[in-house]
């Protein structure tokens, strides 16, 4: 196999008031289907090795996990090298049945953004409730980053972990960066005790 | 701004993450049908000001259709409800009905 490249070659910048970074390559496949149908939801299961989501939920460990996508997708995510073979597994427990498993690792890129304005540099870029009362760590949201579709859920309490098209990687890293650069905290989510932020 | 809720996937959000689909529960005239049938589900739509059924989705979130009740007026959101039907529900009908007592759902027509 070739050596897998990501979109922008984990490129980071850390200037600002929060760190932004490609991460990657990640295993990603798309499962379409009946959700709620058992082949299914052990298969996925155990390939990620944590329990399917409740509806705009993600559960992940480390760098495997499962996302809720839409009431008949999930997004099963796994090391890369893995993909080829998850897709392999999850097509034998599917057998007959009516359901897809499809490899889009390549065709996706992944950021994350950490510190403790996270919140507020996702919170410029999103039509998304990012009130720490409301958004927490677990839920997943598909929606948009400026101009384009994106997916973001929180690993923790200030860690995104951000999905998006690899076509429009360069786009979101600049428009990530832009909305985290230094001098422009607004201040506007509380942070948590104990917290303080380079603003 | 109008604020929806998805009836698919249950997310509140600002109408930018969603697309407008135009009117709800068209007839469908296809081959067969009167050329005045056919030029009336191709192009004539209602443009009421009040209450108006739409069909919208949820396209930067869960991708499914859905439809919406709303006020073309005062943009006040009824409510919304599944895609998979071919009249509004009777409780979301009352409720508009209780809210413009004006108002009577035409029937449904070409």
């Amino acid at each position: 196999m070739s050596e897998p490249v990501t979109a922008l070659n984990n490129t980071s910048d850390a200037t600002g008031i929060a760190a932004v970074s490609e991460i990657g390559p990640v295993g990603m496949i798309t499962l379409r289907g009946d959700l709620n149908a058992s082949y299914l939801r052990k298969a996925a299961a155990q390939i990620a090795g944590v329990d399917v989501p409740a509806p705009l939920g993600c559960n992940s460990s480390d760098n495997r996990g499962i996302a809720w996508m839409s009431p008949d997708e999930l997004l099963v995510m796994c090391p890369y090298a893995e993909a080829g073979e998850t897709v392999e597994k999850l097509e034998k427990a599917i057998g007959s049945n009516f359901a897809t498993a499809a490899n889009v690792s390549d065709g996706r890129a992944v950021f994350r953004v950490s510190g403790p304005l996270a919140r507020e540099v996702m919170a410029k870029l999103s039509p998304v409730d990012l009130d720490p009362a409301i958004f927490k760590p677990g839920m997943f949201r598909r929606t948009r980053l400026a101009q384009v579709p994106a997916a973001f859920w929180m690993t923790d309490d200030e860690t995104f972990q951000i999905f998006c098209f690899r076509s429009v990687a360069q786009y979101v890293f600049d428009v990530l960066k832009v909305a985290a650069q230094s001098g422009s905290a607004v201040g506007h989510f509380p942070l948590a005790e104990g917290q303080s932020a380079n603003t | 701004m109008l604020v929806l809720t998805c009836h698919a996937c249950g997310v509140t959000a600002e109408e930018t993450e969603f697309h407008a689909g135009g009117e709800a529960h068209l007839k469908r005239f296809g081959p067969g049908s009167s050329e005045t049938d056919f030029e009336g589900y191709l192009f004539m739509r209602d443009n009421p000001k009040g209450v108006h059924f739409e069909r919208w989705r949820h396209v930067y979130g869960c991708g499914k259709w859905f439809h919406v009740a709303r006020d073309t007026m005062t943009l006040e959101v009824f409510g919304s409800y599944s895609a998979q039907t071919y009249t509004p529900p009777d409780d979301l009908i009352a409720q508009i009905e209780d809210k413009r007592p004006d108002w009577t759902r035409k029937a449904a027509t070409a």
